[in-house]
């Protein structure tokens, strides 16, 4: 019940200001075109980049619209209204984080394949891609929902999250991106996206906790 | 009117402290000195590698404890939150710089022993890319502990990160070793063998120890620091 | 003598190091409204933060209806409409989607009609349909004050409710309290102007 209030209020809070996921989404797109800006248009060498540059950008991406995850209701008082409801804060955590999921990694699952094709990977590849930011996002949503939540009325709390997040994201960055490169390669990709799952299972886990315990320490 | 009632502890803490410190500080001293000898100058040198294995007898102890020192962390942190000790907080402060500067030792003996073996300072070897991480870890760990104008909210939120950074270093490792096979299906030459002449193994079980007590001796000098700096600050605080 | 319903036995807070009050003790019964006074920094926030178990306590205990509060945090919680020094308003939803969102939040069916109610008395039904963040911060905290009022909770922890409101506004208040208490309801505000038929806890004496 309290939830799916505070998930839909989430949502319609994204509602009311489309922008502030568009420049999300306008940021992945424009990072990933200076790759081939920078490096040049050879097919060849950016189908091979495309699968880490993707998914680093997905990431960036993700970090970039967390940090007002949990600030914008430290600030305006309404996180002691969810501190204060009579039910579990490690619900209202994953809440958050799943509205947050819902309006930056679904979109850049939906929109990585249009950039993916523009870097020369092929069909399958694109699939797997699709897959692996639909299996991986969720966790990079957990991870940086922790650090934003960690950072709360911190000094340079932007870059200081970013500084957290980066080093935790690792593993599911390297699975989500050698899972593509394994396809192209022609190996399964299947072992890649079972790890990539695991990962996210596991944040899924313990995650909710530790936003909730550094939540209720950002309220004392 | 001062009210430091709740650093009786530390106080006890500081009091053992200084009574051990100098000894271990001798210790220590004389520990490092046989055992820098001893892997320089006694240990034969490797039949492959030449002199350059002696940057091993820095390089394997100093990757080792900058793991156990991140343990600490983790477990120093847990029982901040658990049981709210004071002093814990105090010691992860301590400890984080301590482990951060031997994981950057961990690099730089490694980079420095790449240099001859791989003719470059730095190849994406699986070994030096976790250490890489968890010196940025370390990093953002230190990073955060100061992040706050009130420090104790910098040492809760500090000691969450740890505990979750613990039981990420794992799986970290794992992933990065994954990442390294793919991309680097070539077996690269390691730096501790599973086999290792008993001639380097005494010398380099020597260096863990010295290691070892430098590490703790450095924790408990600079917890002292912290406590003064915490009395400073609540004295500050004060009406 | 009627037994008391809320017994706060004891209670010390630290901050920082820094003691901010010590073996403090009260006890309310039903309908009865303590106004919490004192200096700037002598601790009020802190009270209610720890009543509401937001801070944790140092020493002491805080029971309800005889029962450790500590032993059963969400049903304690349950029983708390909280007004903090912050209004807790999203700006980007109406006055009433602020409140609406807030019931549900507290696990409670939406109530329309207690929301129309609660809006009316501080004389917000004109207002009810404009983005919060178009109010003024007297209007806001008259939304907050809404909030506490629909919130169908038995105790009412309020941080300084009187800040920025006008004289109508404050005995629209008055006028809540007074109800709310007269259903046996329990009050407990921070605060430096006068509250109606209040008892008096001042501290840092």
């Amino acid at each position: 019940m309290g939830f799916g209030a505070l998930f839909l209020r989430d949502l319609r809070l994204v509602w009311r200001r489309p922008g502030d996921v568009a420049v999300v989404l306008a940021f992945f797109v424009v990072a990933t075109v200076l790759f081939p800006l920078g490096i040049g248009p050879e097919s060849n060498l950016l189908a091979r980049i495309a699968a880490g540059v993707l998914w680093a950008a997905a990431l960036f991406a993700s970090m970039l619209s967390l940090d007002r995850l949990f600030a914008a209701d430290y600030e305006d008082g309404a996180l002691d209204l969810l501190l204060l409801a009579p039910w579990p804060l490690e619900l209202a955590a994953l809440a958050k984080c799943a509205a947050h999921w819902v309006v930056t990694g679904l979109p850049l699952a939906v929109l990585a394949p249009l950039i993916g094709g523009a870097f020369g990977l092929d069909d399958r590849s694109l699939l797997v891609l699709v897959l692996t930011l639909l299996v991986g996002t969720p966790a990079l949503s957990l991870i940086g929902g922790l650090a934003a939540a960690l950072t709360l009325g911190a000094r340079r709390s932007g870059a200081l999250l970013a500084l957290l997040a980066l080093p935790l994201c690792v593993p599911t960055l390297i699975f989500g991106a050698s899972a593509i490169e394994a396809t192209a390669t022609g190996e399964g990709f299947w072992v890649h996206l079972a790890i990539l799952g695991a990962l996210a299972l596991m944040s899924l886990a313990t995650l909710p906790w530790a936003i909730a315990a550094a939540l209720r320490q950002a309220g004392e | 009117m001062a009210d430091l009632h709740f650093l009786a502890n530390p106080a006890r803490f500081r009091r053992f402290s200084q009574r051990v410190l100098p000894a271990l500080w001798l210790v220590t001293a004389l520990a490092l000195v046989i055992g820098l000898y001893w892997s320089l100058v006694i240990a034969p040198p490797d039949y492959q590698q030449g002199d350059t294995v002696r940057i091993m007898f820095l390089h394997v102890p100093s990757a080792s404890l900058a793991m156990a020192g991140y343990l600490l962390l983790a477990a120093l942190g847990a029982s901040l939150l658990v049981w709210r000790h004071p002093l814990a907080a105090l010691m992860a402060r301590a400890t984080a710089p301590v482990g951060a500067t031997y994981a950057a030792v961990c690099l730089i003996t490694g980079s420095l022993w790449g240099r001859p073996m791989w003719g470059t300072y730095w190849v994406w070897d699986a070994r030096l890319t976790s250490f890489l991480l968890l010196f940025f870890l370390y990093l953002g760990h230190i990073a955060l502990s100061r992040a706050y104008d009130d420090s104790e909210r910098g040492d809760r939120a500090a000691a969450i990160l740890a505990v979750v950074g613990a039981i990420n270093v794992p799986i970290i490792k794992f992933s990065v070793d994954w990442w390294n096979t793919l991309h680097q299906p070539a077996s690269i030459m390691r730096l501790d063998g599973p086999s290792i002449d008993p001639s380097l193994l005494w010398p380099l079980l020597w260096m863990m120890g010295a290691l070892a007590l430098l590490f703790v001796a450095l924790v408990l000098m600079r917890t002292e620091t912290e406590i003064d700096r915490r009395r400073l600050e609540i004295a500050e605080n004060q009406d | 003598m009627v037994s008391a319903v809320l017994e706060v036995s004891g209670l010390a807070c630290r901050r920082g190091g820094r003691r901010v009050f010590d073996n403090l003790s009260f006890a309310l019964t039903g309908g009865e409204l303590l106004a919490l006074t004192g200096r700037n920094g002598s601790g009020k926030t802190t009270l209610l933060r720890a009543l509401a178990l937001l801070v944790p306590s140092l020493a002491g205990t805080i029971r309800w209806k005889g029962a450790d509060v500590h032993d059963d945090r969400e049903n304690w919680r349950a029983k708390l409409a909280w007004l903090g020094h912050q209004d807790g308003l999203k700006g980007d939803l109406t006055a009433a989607e602020n409140i609406l969102v807030a019931q549900r939040l507290r696990g409670q069916p939406a109530d329309v009609d207690r929301v129309a109610h609660a809006l009316s008395a501080f004389d917000l039904t004109a207002l009810k349909d404009r983005a919060a963040r178009t109010l003024s911060a007297g209007q806001r905290r008259r939304v907050a004050l809404a909030r506490v009022v629909a919130a169908k909770a038995p105790l009412w922890l309020l941080d300084e409710p009187l800040n920025a409101l006008d004289a109508p506004a404050q005995k629209a208040l008055n006028e809540g309290l007074t109800r709310h208490l007269a259903e046996g309801g329990l009050a407990i505000a921070a605060t430096h102007a006068p509250l109606d038929s209040a008892r008096i806890l001042e501290l840092g004496a």
